[in-house]
């Protein structure tokens, strides 16, 4: 297990069920101590890439690297390697939190010594003190959640793997569980899947979006909003000749297009929205323009930044044109 | 094999706290002290030629059949039902301690269910003063087949378990099994006409030679035959690795 290795490499890993192919031609590689997004619609197929990294389900081709050692070949360190939290959470119902905790820790190599200091850290760090002696099963799912977040955890491993760890939760749980993963950020590489996107935008370093079983677009939130959505939008909210607008906006810059919004409102005013390929900020040239103008009357102006969801929507939709048109070509 | 005692302690604290056992635990209780009663009633009116300790295993099969599949019908079905195996399987343990482990834990407590029945035997060798009720023989030779044949019904109950993720199909699948085995021999040698044929000689030897009540009679005879025993040494062994199979296989198409 060398250090210098990356948390996890992934080349060209295939898996195919019978007909279906779960996951196609994935790479991809983390970082150490990176927190890494996998975002994609549900039978994408992150949870086969993430068992497949986990040494729970065989890879049909491709190779698998987590911290350097072979999951394929090396199953029982890389076990050692990985904590990992399966999508729905599985956990017994009839234990207590403590005691699933404690035994989980002893099959994770874990010395009984050092295992209940440990033990104190997590229900500490994941907030579980107060239900330590409760019953998994009469646990609400916040906690719960948390439960399997702390037996993810436990061993300090140099990864961590959680399949949709906020499914399911409410937006205040989310947050909790947000900022949980936030606080492991370069003590170990966490990998975390998720269908809802503003949750990962907000926790992680890098995005992944895979769509199909391929990868469609990968990198930090803003590049992924640069390259797959490629324009700058302004929003702005205005009284006056809707018609006579395209002419000064041209000034401006002479790219920039304008899709009409919701207006007149009951005050005269539109909601219109701007967008251009500029990268730099027109804000106040356009600002200048419109309040030169007496024509006008501007009562907002402002810069909206793409949300990962249109840009999770445009990713996705652009890989099934890709779909369509191999299948087309043939 | 260094989480073995980890999972078996696990696994033993779980069936202790489980209901199903306690249930398991009484209705096996009240059937053999019943079966108990009777066999003493028929004993006080009319002498009989063979010891109660050998007419009591007589009657072995009747709670075997009902008590190992529902003793084991939840060990590995329930954990595949829960999820929980993704879990276990991801954590350092290997498939085969898993299964060892859940097969010690529901054998060590079938063990202790048979061994709590030798307390009829107590109380019967304080209060009857008959000399032909204490012969300590039958009751040992008993207590060992029970002990060796049930590693391999317990083995085919976690075979079971390990078939379905869904406790009902497991029981159903090993009261089965297990009824196969201890009446199939027996059944195809008295109803199958053509087994009777000159040429089926080996095929009739062989299943004479399964047959789970001459085994019994053997040991409450005191004879401890080897191959006897090895019949169920090796039926266990395939039992649970045949489990081992079954799980891991089942995670190629799950
Ligand atoms: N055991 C299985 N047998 C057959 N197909 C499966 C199996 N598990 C998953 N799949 C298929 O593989 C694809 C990816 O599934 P999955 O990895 O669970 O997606 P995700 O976790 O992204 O929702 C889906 O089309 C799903 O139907
Ligand atoms: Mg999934």
């Amino acid at each position: 297990m060398s250090e210098t290795s990356p948390a996890i490499e992934v080349r060209n890993l295939v898996k195919t069920y019978g007909r279906i192919t779960a996951v196609n031609q994935v790479s991809f590689s983390v970082a150490r101590g990176e927190i890494i997004g996998f975002l994609g619609p549900n039978g994408a197929g992150k949870s086969t890439t993430m068992r497949i990294l986990t040494g729970y389900l065989p890879a049909t081709s491709g190779t698998a690297l987590v911290c350097g050692l072979s999951v394929a070949s090396q199953a029982d360190a890389v076990k050692r390697c990985i904590g990992y939290m399966p999508e729905n959470n599985p956990l017994p119902e009839d234990m207590r939190v403590s005691e699933y905790l404690f035994y989980r820790g002893r099959l994770k190599n874990l010395a009984r010594g050092r295992l209940s200091a440990r033990l104190d850290d997590v229900l500490e760090l994941c907030d579980l003190k107060r239900v330590r002696h409760r019953i998994i099963g009469t646990l609400s799912k916040g906690f719960r959640q948390r439960v399997g977040i702390a037996e993810a955890v436990l061993a300090e491993p140099p990864v961590i793997i959680m399949d949709e760890p906020t499914i399911g939760l409410d937006p205040h749980q989310i947050q909790l569980v947000r900022e949980l993963i936030g606080q492991l950020r370069g003590r170990m590489a966490v990998i975390i899947s998720s269908h809802i996107l503003p949750e990962i935008e907000l926790t992680c370093d890098r995005a992944l979006i895979i769509n199909q079983g391929r990868i469609v677009a990968a990198g930090t939130p803003a590049q992924l909003r640069r390259e797959v959505i490629g324009r700058s939008r302004y929003e702005l909210e205005l009284a006056g000749d809707a018609a006579a607008l395209p002419a000064l906006l041209a000034a401006v810059d002479p790219a920039l297009t304008v899709s009409p919004g919701a207006g007149p409102d009951a005050s005269g005013f539109h909601h219109l929205i701007l967008s251009t390929p500029r990268e730099d900020d027109l804000g106040e040239a356009l600002l200048g323009a419109l309040a030169a103008d007496g024509r006008f009357r501007l009562r907002s102006l402002s810069r909206t930044q793409p949300s990962l969801e249109e840009v999770f929507l445009a990713a996705t939709r652009r890989s099934w044109d890709t779909v369509d048109n191999a299948a087309g070509r043939k | 094999m260094k989480h073995y005692f980890t999972i078996l302690s696990h696994e033993l604290r779980m069936l202790l706290v489980s209901a199903s056992t306690y249930i398991t635990a009484v209705l096996f209780l009240a059937l053999m002290g019943y079966l108990f009663v009777i066999l003493i009633e028929m004993y006080t009116k009319s002498a009989q030629d063979t010891p109660p300790a050998a007419v009591y295993f007589q009657l072995f099969w009747l709670p075997v059949w009902f008590m190992v599949p529902l003793l084991t019908m939840r060990c590995l079905s329930e954990e595949r039902r829960l999820g929980t195996l993704e879990t276990l399987l991801t954590a350092p343990v290997t498939t085969a301690e898993v299964v060892l482990a859940k097969f010690s834990a529901a054998y060590l407590l079938y063990l202790a269910l048979w061994l709590s029945t030798g307390g009829f035997f107590l109380i019967l060798h304080r209060f009857a003063d008959d000399a032909q009720f204490l012969d300590s023989g039958p009751l040992l030779g008993g207590f060992v087949f029970i002990a060796v044949s049930g590693l391999m019904f317990v083995a085919i109950g976690v075979f079971a378990s390990s078939l379905s993720g869904n406790q009902a199909v497991a029981a159903i699948i090993s009261f089965v099994l297990i009824g196969l085995f201890v009446f199939g021999p027996w059944l195809a040698l008295n109803k199958i006409a053509f087994l009777n044929l000159e040429s089926m000689q080996g095929t009739r030897a062989a299943l004479d030679y399964l047959q789970v009540f001459h085994h019994l009679d053997d040991f409450t005879r005191g004879i401890l035959d080897t191959r006897e025993m090895l019949i169920y040494l090796s039926g266990t062994t395939l039992a649970l690795i045949f489990s081992v199979f079954s799980v891991e296989a089942k995670l190629l198409h799950s």
